[in-house]
């Protein structure tokens, strides 16, 4: 070991600010970023001039007030705010808990820019897109290993369509038996992700929300006293955001089931469970994955991800179409699906990302993936200890003395009753050391001033150190010099705090430039 | 692994020392120790996930993955004209520059401050689309073309407070079916029909379905087929006239040289900007927008993130964050209008590079070489005999209809045919629309040039 290579850093950490204008306001008249193809006189002598071609009153009056820029400059000035984006590449990303922001590897980057991948047209014949059908096929039948479910698809954009689609699978599975207008309940927990009681009133359903007890975890009595024969289905996370585990998870989804319930696994935070446990040792009938997070697919700047949408047999044939089969000799899609719910999004999900997908498992195999899990939460656990024994005013609330698995929802309430400052003001000043703002809460906040790391397995032990110490200066801050916390941030891209005004008021709220333009400020 | 220690290069506590230490710091023998009290016996994956063999080295990953991706016939190995949805347009190098940086590659949500780049190029992309849009409210993406579609006419249902939506006899099959799903128990839906001669909205047929009933009416200019709608106006006219609203996919890459939907009054406009700078990624280039004026009633509807610009104190800084949050998911979970999630962010930000980069002349000759050599395309092949193409009497933008039924080949045949001369055939239409007969739907972007058609048609010319 000695590795004094390790020792945490301190960083004299300052973002690139380059106070760069708003696009619309640069350029000169004339100039040019790009130039396309010129239709040949050949062309037009065949069709005749343009004029004859469009309707008239199609034809465009006044032309788009696009900014005109030459080619380096437009280069330039989105290097510039690249720069000013705090990519999961550049820093130890453990504050962006529940969303697994892990080692996303540059390998697979070669993958889905070939031409192989960016150049297929989702219609193609199939002779002729074998190669991404084979990888499509076999993610699913990965998935299938690692879940304990009998189907896949990765027709789901993101993990909350997902969710969607589960919900929608729900609706057709009680129609088919003829319980469509009894069935009108679905059951989640507060801690789920605001999008799943969202997906779940977006396919009709009414919500019932069950709180947590003093454990963390949502009551079963409240759950006894709620199901019943309007109950379609149970969605809930395990564990929840918080980091913590449900053990009584099999006897939630039996008391669903046994007044006829389905049972949806949200598997958003499946990174510290991976071979550990699955949606089948715990009951469940459907579950999903979250391919931009658990399986190393970039983020995007907000996508696009892939959700992998998996159930038991008797449901596979509402899921959506087509799916993908393999004769045994080539892989085919399969349209002939009469009680499918139909499509969520036009032709067959994000399969770049699939790819990437494919290409992890494949560098991890069996025992890597269980590694996965287990070292995030030994990274998780190491991290909490040292968080808790070192850093004044943190606490992690509920379930006391119960570990968590591969992230935690912690407390500055008590920094903030000492010194004022709160978890807002920390998440600004944690810019100015160098790493991304961190992720709070979901709304609502039931545990008050809150942080959720998630120290996934690509970090180190010396990047986790780091990221202690870092909160441990902070916390010394807000105790010593509380003002430059509240101030903070100081060294970001913006400095200087913005008025929320714009974005909580109708009457101040623009989000283009023109509407900016015509509303606030004329 | 099957159980052979190795040092994973994407896990640096995996070496085993490092391990010991971090265990020992928690009192702990191994990992299993953190977690036995926590999932119980019942619970756990009993057996090993029968996965294949793990490819340790990058290289032999790198050889395995390409092995099974040259299996793979892409459309720049072929020349191909296949649209329906998905186009292969021209990507400047800048886009793919841009979109590949790790800076935009691999953030997530960070907000204001640690991403204040991010959210100034969502700003932009939302800005310059609301300059080609012609309106002033354009929302962070949408999952897709189809959700965008799905999601405005959700839009409408509850800002009318109706339940009845006109979609047009011939659109995407594919979104029709997103929106059958999304709109199941909320809206019910009617079709009208088209005109047999023009193919555009029989606006007979409509004023007969229109009612005090209707929520809204749903087109696609250019439809699905290609066609250019020209009574738009008068179809707005007679949706608010019945209180109802006029919603309108547009495909982006069209509104350099077309008017825009929103002046010919539509009150919504959608669609997908996967044309503006994506590949195809086998349709994983799709992503949809949608567009509003800036009134409440229809913002507040709008289901997903929206970025506000924010004032700061420093005279001429903005900052961004996201606004209006009560309306959608994030905010106020079922009591949302809708559902939202990761939506496809890195695809807004190369929208905006590619129309930064096009401007309003590269948009507008954008759209007039896509005309005139769709166009040509139309006219060379309507010379093959037994060959119809643009089989109705409008203009077309990009697609047009080839109909072959005096080949007395089916259009299957004729697709397997062409792969021989390396090209890929239209869509086939005949499964979703008998009525077109033995059609495939064409589609000509600017980079199919005269050799490409002309390759073609000598081609047809020997299989039918």
């Amino acid at each position: 070991m000695g590795n004094e290579n390790n020792k945490a850093r301190k960083r004299n950490f300052h973002q690139a600010r380059w106070n760069e204008p708003i696009i619309m306001e640069m350029g000169t008249k004339g100039e040019r970023g790009i130039l396309i193809p010129a239709v040949e006189a050949e062309v037009r002598a065949i069709t005749g001039e343009i004029e004859s071609l469009i309707p008239k009153g199609l034809r465009r009056k006044k032309a788009p007030a696009l900014p005109e820029m030459s080619q380096m400059q437009v280069l330039r000035h989105y290097l510039r705010l690249s720069q000013e984006t705090m990519g999961a590449d550049f820093n130890i990303d453990i504050g962006l808990g529940t969303c697994t922001m892990k080692y996303n590897p540059k390998i697979h980057e070669v993958f889905v820019r070939s031409h192989k991948m960016t150049d297929l047209h989702p219609y193609q014949d199939e002779s002729t897109v074998q190669g991404i059908l084979e990888v499509l096929y076999k993610m699913g039948e990965f998935c299938k290993e690692i879940s304990g479910l009998d189907t896949f698809t990765f027709q789901p954009t993101a993990g909350t369509q997902a969710i969607y689609s589960n919900a929608s699978v729900v609706r057709a599975y009680h129609e088919d038996n003829g319980e469509g207008e009894e069935r009108d309940e679905i059951i989640t927990t507060i801690f789920s992700h605001p999008g799943n009681p969202a997906a779940a009133s977006t396919a009709g359903y009414r919500v019932i929300t069950l709180m947590p007890d003093e454990s963390g975890l949502p009551d079963f009595e409240a759950l006894e006293a709620i199901v019943s024969n309007r109950t379609a289905a149970l969605i809930i996370t395990n564990p929840e955001d918080t980091g913590i585990f449900n053990p009584r998870i099999k006897e939630f989804t039996d008391l669903v089931h046994s007044v006829g319930g389905l049972c949806i696994y949200d598997q958003a935070n499946l990174n510290g469970v991976f071979g550990i446990t699955r949606a089948k040792e715990g009951g469940f009938d459907m579950c999903h994955f979250n391919l931009h997070k658990t399986f190393s697919s970039p983020h995007g700047s907000q996508g696009p991800g892939a959700g992998a949408q998996g159930v038991t047999k008797k449901l596979s044939k509402y899921l959506p179409t087509p799916t993908i089969e393999f004769d045994g000799e080539k892989y085919y899609f399969q349209y002939n699906r009469p009680d499918s719910i139909g499509k969520l999004r036009k032709f067959y999900g994000v399969p770049p990302v699939v790819l990437r997908a494919y290409a992890y498992v494949m560098s991890l195999g069996a025992a890597g993936l269980k590694e996965v899990a287990e070292i995030s939460i030994l990274n998780n656990n190491y991290m909490l200890e040292r968080m808790l024994k070192e850093i004044p005013g943190i606490s992690m609330p509920m379930a006391e003395g119960v570990r968590r698995l591969e992230q935690a929802r912690l407390s500055w309430e008590k920094l903030k009753e000492d010194t004022g400052v709160g978890t807002d003001d920390i998440d600004r000043r944690i810019v100015d050391y160098g790493f991304q703002s961190y992720f709070t809460s979901h709304h609502p906040q039931i545990i008050s001033e809150p942080f959720t790391p998630e120290p996934v397995e690509t970090y180190s032990k010396a990047d986790i150190d780091e990221y202690v110490e870092a909160f441990k200066e902070i916390a010394n801050e807000a105790y010593s010099t509380p003002e430059v916390v509240k101030t903070a941030p100081h060294n970001a891209a913006l400095s200087t705090i913005a008025d929320p005004e714009g974005l909580v008021n109708y009457e101040k709220f623009a989000c283009t430039w023109r509407g900016f333009k015509k509303y606030i400020q004329p | 692994m099957k159980n052979k220690f190795i040092v994973h290069p994407y896990m640096p506590n995996s070496v085993p020392e490092t391990k010991k230490e971090m265990l020992n710091a928690l009192k702990v023998e191994k990992v299993e120790d953190l977690y036995k009290d926590v999932i119980p016996k019942h619970l756990r994956f009993k057996g090993e996930m029968r996965l294949p063999d793990p490819i340790f080295s990058e290289y032999e990953l790198k050889k395995h993955v390409e092995k099974i991706l040259s299996k793979n016939i892409s459309s720049s190995d072929y020349i191909s004209f296949l649209g329906a949805g998905c186009y292969q347009h021209y990507v400047p190098a800048v886009c793919d520059e841009i979109n590949s940086r790790s800076e935009f590659l691999t953030a997530y949500c960070g907000d204001t401050y640690s991403d204040h780049g991010k959210m100034q190029a969502i700003f932009e992309y939302c800005s310059m689309m609301a300059e080609l849009v012609d309106m002033d409210v354009v929302s962070y993406t949408n999952y897709d073309g189809g959700q965008a579609s799905s999601s405005s006419i959700r839009m409408a249902l509850r800002i009318t407070g109706r339940r009845e939506v006109i979609l047009p006899k011939i659109m995407h099959p594919e979104i029709l079916s997103q929106v059958r799903d999304y709109c199941k128990h909320v809206a019910d839906i009617k079709f009208v029909d088209y005109d047999p001669v023009t193919g555009q909205t029989d606006l007979k047929d409509l004023k007969n379905k229109i009612s005090e009933k209707t929520a809204a009416i749903y087109l696609e200019n250019p439809s699905y087929i290609g066609i250019l709608e020209e009574h738009g106006q008068e179809i707005a006219d007679m949706a608010h006239e019945h209180g109802a609203l006029f919603i309108v996919s547009a495909d982006p890459s069209s509104l350099g040289i077309l008017e825009s939907p929103a002046n010919y009054g539509a009150d919504i406009v959608c669609g997908d900007i996967q044309p503006l700078g994506m590949h195809m990624h086998y349709g994983g280039g799709c992503a949809g927008y949608i567009a509003t004026p800036q009134e409440k009633k229809l913002v507040q509807e709008i289901p997903t993130y929206l970025y506000g610009i924010t004032l700061t104190k420093v005279e001429g800084e903005y900052g961004w964050g996201r606004a209006l949050n009560e309306r959608c998911s994030h905010g106020s979970r079922e009591d949302a209008n809708e559902y939202f999630g990761t939506e496809c962010g890195l695809w807004a930000i190369t929208a905006g590079v590619y129309l930064a980069l096009m401007g309003p002349r590269g948009m507008e000759e954008l759209g007039e070489t896509i005309i005139y050599r769709a166009n040509y395309a139309k006219n060379l092949l309507s010379k093959i005999d037994g060959v119809k193409a643009g089989i109705f009497d409008s203009n077309h933008f990009k697609e047009f209809v080839v109909n072959f039924d005096e080949t007395g080949k089916t259009i299957d045949e004729i697709n397997k045919r062409l792969l021989d001369y390396g090209i890929f055939g239209g869509k086939d239409l005949s499964k979703d629309f008998p009525e077109l007969g033995n059609s495939a739907l064409y589609c000509v972007t600017e980079i199919i040039g005269i050799d490409e058609i002309k390759k073609l048609v000598a081609a047809l010319k020997e299989i039918v």
